[in-house]
């Protein structure tokens, strides 16, 4: 997306260091703004050979349309859960799913993830060691077919898209 | 400094709201038959919980310090960030310590197969550390970390 140099290894991070600083301030001054990007600087120059390269998002616009659809599947999740725990018990069909993975990368493979774990019902538990299959808790499942239909087309064909692998 | 009543309205909206999902999280924790359902509550439920309570908050500060309040903003990334980390490591654990699951789980075969070659290549690591150490070799233990 932003070509690397020299002096910012890491572009995207640096920028993300910056913006992270001058909200931490909660509010906008000049020596707040050249400190955070002192550290911006400082920090990737630091650490970057620690880190593994990668993938970048090639998409920043789907990623943001990625985010919308996350937030509101988040708002669902939890009204769905809360009715789970405060309905009858006998309604829980808890499973174990292994759901097959064709995204590639340690970062896109986390992004995905997580998502499953904020979203309704399903908690990723393990991620298998040649990274293919990720296994899944639900708290209720119904079909299993279809839930895993629904995770594919839903969370990872646009991750799929934004990181381009 | 006195909120005008709408806005007063909003955030006291806002923070029942939230305190209510927290307490449906909280309550799910004690309810829920098994670890591995128990795991559901505070990693959904909860984030809705603070979320709430965290934008009556931004609301409020918002309005008595005449700017916006943006440290809510960067709590609740946070909190989206590690909720489902901490979470898939309390998982993981789980399925090494081999909890039971409540009666009638679908799916316990893939759980025994993944959580039982987990297991099995964690020793094989182990041995070949070992065995790396001994002769000195450092290369085929640095290959199998990247």
């Amino acid at each position: 997306m932003i070509p690397s140099s020299r002096l910012f290894p890491t572009p995207v991070l640096s920028l993300l260091l910056w913006a992270l600083w001058i909200l931490l301030q909660n509010g906008f001054s000049i020596g707040h703004a050249i400190l955070g990007a002192f550290l911006a600087t400082v920090i990737p120059l630091a650490t970057y050979r620690f880190w593994n390269r990668q993938p970048d998002i090639q998409r920043p616009g789907k990623l943001l349309r990625y985010m919308v659809i996350v937030a509101w599947d988040i708002l669902l999740a939890n009204i769905e859960v809360a009715k789970l725990i405060l309905g009858p018990q006998r309604k829980l069909k808890p499973a174990f799913i292994e759901v097959p993975l064709d995204l590639v990368g340690d970062f896109p493979i986390t992004i995905l993830a997580s998502t499953i774990t904020l979203t309704p019902g399903t908690v990723s538990a393990n991620v298998s060691e040649d990274r293919r299959h990720l296994l899944l808790h639900c708290l209720r499942v119904e079909d299993e077919k279809a839930l895993i239909q629904e995770i594919k087309t839903r969370y990872e064909a646009p991750l799929k898209e934004i990181f381009q692998c | 400094m006195t909120l005008p009543f709408w806005l007063e309205i909003l955030v006291s909206t806002c923070l029942i709201l939230g305190s209510l999902f927290a307490l449906v999280g909280s309550f799910g924790l004690a309810r829920l038959p098994d670890f591995y359902t128990r795991l559901h509550a505070p990693t959904k439920a909860t984030t809705l919980g603070v979320g709430g309570i965290l934008i009556g908050s931004a609301l409020y500060f918002s309005h008595q310090d005449f700017n916006l309040s943006i440290h809510e903003l960067l709590i609740t990334i946070f909190l989206l960030i590690t909720a489902p980390v901490s979470a898939h490591l309390l998982a993981k654990a789980a399925m090494h310590q081999e909890l039971p699951q409540m009666h009638g789980t679908q799916g316990e075969a893939l759980l025994k197969a993944q959580g039982h070659s987990q297991v099995q290549s964690n020793e094989r690591q182990a041995e070949e550390k070992k065995d790396s150490e001994k002769g000195g070799d450092s290369t085929t233990a640095s290959h199998k970390i990247t």
